[in-house]
């Protein structure tokens, strides 16, 4: 294919007055600022979509704004009756649950990196990397799904009476289990940033040079002694990122967290307690809020949860680059 | 001494098997959810489920043919949108802007909008499309689908247009071809395995999603006008019959998500397949 288009303009030299005999690349001939526009304008108009949705959402809460300022960030009151909206427990359930969720993904994910990139070897290792790769293409709504029929009995039945018997006496696991609620939804949202931590940090993992390695082991050190205290902390950097990327991921998870997390805004401090997250709130309540500050207080807590997200990927891709980068410069 | 040194290889062995051990929990973790859909879904998965209309409540069978339909427009608006912004754009990362300024700062906005969570883009189209139309439609979740289309897009073909060897468009600047010419039929038809490999990505994964569909293209029990009216999507079924209280509409959740869960499953295969065999004589 390749090989014919380009023997085709050598073919027309002979007469360069003919025209070349497809009409279409003939105007594309003289085109290059006209084809250096269109594509500049279709890379500017990310930029616009981009500020568009900042400007929509700032719009969109101006009446939320304007009534409440920055307390609706700590006010714990969500009464649609009374148009009284407080942020507080919806951040809190966010908050509580991605950490969490990384609590237990972090170390798993970034120990089957650390065997991916390090132990496993070639195709076994691809053939490894694609089955996570083909769990973060899983809908988060299969996920819900298979929570809410799956872990939330299992949770309710096994899980948490078995945590409860043991650490009971922590007001952490205090109170009834009912199978959906903080830990259930951190458990699923751990699952959907496995592949997150495991990708990009394996990633970091492979762009540390081979002589670092080597050099450890020559020195004598295992080769746990050379993973953990020479490659690991190489690509450090590269691993924030990867954890920055998958608490932002966590976040901003609608559907399998709406599904498990128990919808009740209030602040528990038992794991067990159904609780509320931003992303379930507005995808519960956005299309039955009427009013004015109804749903201008909800489109304000999806911009809380844009600059949050924001910041943090910005943070992670600043940290991939820098990572990537370096790995490059290296080679 | 030799105790130490026990101790660091017994070390060394307990920490290897260990990371060995979560790399098979956490790949293991997709065979439990295929398993399980399987278990649950293969035998609601009828010709009624690809052919039928939803039942009314209370009825027992029916199927989701309305919403199967419904995905593929509201995918297929999105694709008329995302694919050509999000291909241009990376034919500019690649090819025009590369050391840029600009080109930094739009590659970086990609980045930020592919982990902007898919809620806000849902209630950003809502606000831009719904509520000054005054009626969901399949349309408006097509436009919030293709938000999350162009970053992917944009950055799988800037990516590929990227590896495309340097001596191919030499060869074509040298025979007198304009540096947009060069780009058209030569570069991108080199890197064409890969651009479409990302787009099919891009599609499998926004097929998938629920959240912008929510405020968007809502819901529907019958067919419907995309342009106009509500629209029944898969995504938003599953999510719809798995909180009924009816065991029949949870039985077709099951069957939802199997089918969503195989066609995305496939359509990432597809593509692996598809680069795999680009890739192999370049290499």
């Amino acid at each position: 294919m390749t090989s014919t288009v380009a023997a085709q303009p050598q073919s027309s030299k002979p007469q360069p007055s003919k025209p070349p005999r497809n009409s279409m690349l003939k105007r594309l001939r003289g085109g290059d600022e006209a084809a250096w526009l269109i594509t500049l304008l279709f890379a500017i108009s990310v930029l616009a979509v981009t500020a568009m949705l900042v400007i929509e959402l700032w719009h969109g809460s101006a009446a939320s704004r304007a009534k409440s300022g920055f307390s609706f960030l700590t006010s714990r009151a969500w009464n649609p009756v009374t148009d009284e909206y407080g942020a507080y427990p919806f951040l809190y359930g966010t908050v509580v649950t991605s950490v969490l969720a990384l609590i237990i993904a972090v170390p798993s994910g970034l120990g089957a990196a650390i065997y991916l990139s390090e132990m496993a070897t070639g195709r076994w290792s691809d053939a490894l990397t694609f089955l996570i790769e083909l769990l973060a293409a899983v809908p988060s709504v299969i996920f819900g799904l298979l929570a809410m029929f799956t872990l939330v009995p299992l949770m309710r039945d096994a899980i948490g009476p078995a945590i409860k018997s043991v650490l009971g006496f922590l007001p952490l696991f205090s109170g009834p289990v009912y199978g959906v609620g903080y830990l259930t939804a951190s458990l699923v949202l751990s699952v959907m940033t496995f592949p997150y931590v495991i990708s990009v940090s394996r990633e970091a993992l492979l762009a540390v040079p081979r002589e670092q390695r080597e050099a450890a082991l020559a020195l004598g050190a295992t080769t746990w002694e050379s993973t953990w205290q020479i490659v690991v902390p190489y690509a450090r950097l590269g691993i924030m990122g990867a954890i920055f990327l998958a608490f932002a991921r966590a976040l901003g998870e609608t559907m399998a967290v709406t599904l498990v997390i128990g919808n009740d805004p209030a602040v528990h401090a038992s794991l067990f307690a159904p609780g509320y997250t931003i992303a379930a709130v507005i995808a519960n309540e956005f299309t039955e809020a009427t009013g004015k500050i109804y749903p201008a207080a909800l489109v304000e807590l999806g911009l809380v949860l844009f600059v949050l997200t924001f910041i943090l990927n910005g943070l992670a891709r600043l940290l991939i680059l820098f990572t990537t980068q370096k790995g490059s410069a290296k080679a | 001494m030799t105790a130490r040194n026990f101790y660091r290889r017994s070390l060394n062995n307990v920490m290897l098997t260990l990371t060995g051990i979560c790399a098979l929990l956490t790949v293991s973790t997709l065979f439990v959810v295929l398993g399980f859909l399987f278990y649950h879904g293969a035998t609601s998965v009828n010709l009624d489920f690809f052919t039928k209309l939803p039942k009314p409540t209370g009825e027992t069978g029916g199927g989701m043919a309305n919403a199967i339909v419904g995905s593929a427009e509201i995918v297929a608006f999105a694709s008329m949108m995302g694919l050509p912004v999000g291909f241009f754009t990376g034919v500019y990362l690649a090819e025009y802007g590369s050391g840029g300024a600009l080109a930094f700062v739009v590659r970086y906005m990609c980045d930020l909008l592919n982990g902007v969570p898919s809620i806000v883009v849902g209630i950003f189209a809502s606000i831009l499309i719904v509520k000054p139309s005054g009626h969901f439609s399949a349309f408006a979740g097509g436009v919030a689908l293709s938000l999350l289309l162009i970053p992917i897009t944009a950055k799988s073909t800037e990516q590929f247009l990227a590896e495309v060897p340097r001596a191919l468009r030499e060869g074509s600047l040298a025979l007198g071809a304009g540096k947009w010419r060069t780009i058209a039929s030569v570069v991108v038809p080199a890197a064409r395995k890969g651009i479409m490999t990302g787009m099919i990505l891009g599609i499998a994964r926004i097929a998938g999603e629920a959240a912008p569909l929510l405020f968007t293209s809502l819901n529907n029990e019958f067919w419907s006008n995309p342009l106009r009216e509500p629209t029944a999507s898969l995504p938003y079924m599953i999510y719809t019959r798995a909180l009924s209280p009816y065991d029949d509409w949870h039985r077709q959740a099951w069957a939802a998500g199997l089918v969503l869960l195989v066609l995305v499953l496939i359509a990432n295969i597809a593509a692996r397949l598809i680069l795999s065999r680009g890739a192999a004589p370049r290499g």
